[in-house]
């Protein structure tokens, strides 16, 4: 097993508003390895994005503030840095990638001057910062960078931005990168061609990536390892095969059975998953996706279900996997011969 | 840059011309003459009328007034004997920008900084402070806000010359009651844009590069906050010039406010016309000086105006 940079244990993150606390994180644990992709997947409200952004403590605090846990990057807790020390790691050591490159970048700032702009406070001379920026530009694959360096994100395509973005977030060679769902704003022929960006560095530079989505085709095509979030918990994680193949929690298989697929029959009906998420303001006692599971045992309505460990890399919160428990098929997805 | 600033100096011409022909038209459909004071007998006042050339049509009368514009010359005035429409704007209009100019660098300075304080210390008594100052200033009107200035500042306590026009602390009453009410409308609308920004996308893409708070703020947010300020600033020359007239008379400035005001009583026709238009004139070259520093500011309004 290769070295760990990241690791996440127990982290609680929660928002005081005037309705009351809302609990978007409660408690969720991984770690990210050198030079792998880790996909973190789940439905909007899941509290991903929250988990990523606490993690460069990006979220507004207050509103926003840790209960409890620890985020470890290369050894040191994340949680207990004070601004200084979290500035050195933002964008430096750890690279963050938006939603939406329309809305992240500055408007009235030169795209080259947002990409120089990761080494103010270095001390880096100026003509390496330039060198560096081009450099960059060129290496995500922005032909003419002398002239893009010059002109304004209004100037530029989705894709383009996009592409700037990700230098900006690559420019001083961070051990990771954490991108937020980074081609949800694209289209699709933009969006292959970003993933095969992110996955070309990955080869080039040994960058991790965290890769957060809600698209298990950005997973499948990208991700050695999944984190399947629900309602602000893991549900399940493992290897990519494991979450495919081996399914091991019934909100993994309705998801996989929800999305279309080639070969489907012509008429064959998608299967969502009934309900909506919980209401994270006062979230419900037993397993979270209780109210929505086909296969709800009362136990799951009361007690919160604890890890099962399958195997050394497969891991799930279900009830299911208890010895009382009836045998349930979850595996949606075959094995190609 | 250079096809945009061509395109609205064009604009600004045209802008002009309209607003020339327009006030010449609109002035001789006023009710009653320049000339028809008891004193006068009927012989005189024709005599009268023939001078200033009203006896010609009315279209000679308006070719001539253009040919003389361009000469740059407004004619003479109908009511102050010998006096040159240009030589009376020459005496009043320095008072009158004096007074105009101060005032609103004083209430664009004050006004953008305290929208920063009141939006970067949110909730706190510095932002109670610089809302209580906005209402204030867009609720007082500006004479009574004069006469407050010219009571406790002048009077009770003495400390400020309270009327009249010579030298630098006789400005600072009229350019206080003058500056409060866009001051006052300056603050509101940058502490409300710096709060909008604040919200964007490209501050969180800031803050995760690294950047330390200040350079956020600086480069960041004010930058991209100011802009809603400038757009307001055509029409806010507008206000504070025309403001001046009743700040004049309050604080016994000899500005063009006193002048302008009887001209219209008087009918006198070639004053009206000549303030007006200089008026007019100048706040075209406001408005495109605000134009340009828009482009200068937004590099997006530049492609737009290609």
């Amino acid at each position: 097993m290769s070295e760990k940079i990241l690791e996440l244990n127990n982290v609680v993150f929660s928002f005081k508003t005037y309705a009351g606390l809302v609990h978007a994180v409660r408690g969720v644990s991984f770690e990210v390895r050198k030079g792998e992709i880790l996909g973190i997947v789940g439905e909007s409200g899941c509290g991903k994005s929250v988990t990523a952004q606490s993690i460069l403590r990006l979220n507004p605090e207050p509103p926003g503030f840790f209960e409890g846990g620890e985020i470890l990057f290369k050894g040191q807790d994340i949680i207990k840095m004070n601004n200084k020390q979290l500035r050195n790691i933002r964008g430096k050591d750890i690279g963050f990638i938006f939603q939406d490159p329309m809305t992240s970048l500055n408007p009235t700032m030169r795209v080259g001057e947002q990409i120089e702009e990761v080494f103010i406070g270095t001390g880096t001379p100026k003509a390496e910062v330039r060198l560096k920026a081009l450099n960059i530009m060129r290496l995500v694959g922005i032909n003419d960078p002398e002239r893009r360096f010059m002109q304004y994100p209004h100037e530029l395509s989705g894709g383009m931005k996009q592409r700037i973005m990700i230098a900006i977030a690559l420019v001083s060679r961070p051990s990771l990168i954490i991108c937020d769902e980074p081609t949800t704003s694209l289209d699709v022929t933009i969006e292959a061609q970003i993933l095969d960006l992110l996955l070309e560095l990955r080869e080039k530079l040994g960058t991790s990536i965290i890769m957060i989505t809600h698209d298990l085709g950005v997973i499948a095509r990208l991700c050695d390892r999944v984190v399947v979030m629900y309602g602000g918990k893991v549900a399940e994680q493992g290897t990519s095969e494991d979450i495919f193949f081996d399914t091991a929690h019934p909100y993994t298989s309705g998801l996989l059975k929800s999305i279309a697929r080639l070969d489907m029959e012509r008429n064959q009906v998608l299967t969502p998953i009934e309900g909506t998420p919980p209401d994270l303001f006062a979230p419900p006692k037993g397993c979270p996706f209780a109210a929505r599971c086909e296969y709800a045992m009362s136990v799951c309505c009361e007690y919160e279900p604890s890890k099962t460990t399958l195997t050394e890399e497969h891991s799930t919160y279900c009830w299911l996997q208890h010895d009382l428990a009836p045998e349930v098929n979850l595996i949606v997805e075959k094995r190609e011969a | 840059m250079a096809k945009y600033i061509i395109k609205r100096v064009i604009a600004a011409i045209i802008t002009l011309f309209v607003l020339i022909t327009v006030v010449f038209f609109l002035v001789r459909l006023m009710p009653g003459e320049p000339f028809t004071s008891a004193k006068l007998t009927e012989e005189v006042a024709l005599n009268m009328e023939k001078y200033y050339g009203f006896d010609k049509p009315l279209y000679m009368q308006y070719f001539q007034y253009i040919e003389n514009l361009l000469h740059g010359n407004f004619g003479y005035s109908m009511f102050y004997t010998n006096k040159t429409v240009n030589y009376i704007i020459g005496q009043g209009f320095p008072f009158s920008a004096d007074v105009g100019i101060r005032a609103l660098m004083l209430a664009i300075s004050f006004g953008i900084v305290f929208g920063i304080l009141a939006a970067k210390n949110r909730g706190t008594k510095i932002d109670f402070f610089c809302v209580i100052v906005a209402i204030l200033g867009t609720s007082i009107p500006d004479f009574i806000m004069g006469a407050l200035l010219q009571y406790f500042f002048g009077i009770k306590w003495g400390l400020l010359p309270v009327a009249k026009y010579r030298g630098f602390e006789y400005t600072i009453l009229p350019a206080c009651a003058l500056a409060f009410y866009t001051l006052a409308s300056v603050s509101r609308i940058m502490r409300a844009s710096m709060l909008e920004v604040v919200q964007q996308d490209y501050i969180k893409t800031a803050k995760a590069k690294g950047l330390s708070n200040f350079r956020i703020t600086v480069k960041h947010q004010i930058r991209n906050a100011i802009m809603p300020v400038i757009t307001m600033l055509g029409p806010t020359v507008a206000s504070v010039l025309t403001g001046t007239f009743v700040i004049e008379s309050i604080f016994a400035i000899p500005g063009m406010g006193k002048y302008y005001v009887e001209s219209v009583t008087q009918n006198d026709y070639s004053m009206i016309l000549g303030m007006t238009v200089f008026y007019g004139m100048f706040l075209v070259v406001c408005n495109l000086i605000v134009d340009i520093l828009y482009g200068i500011v937004d590099p997006r309004v530049r492609i737009g105006g290609k």
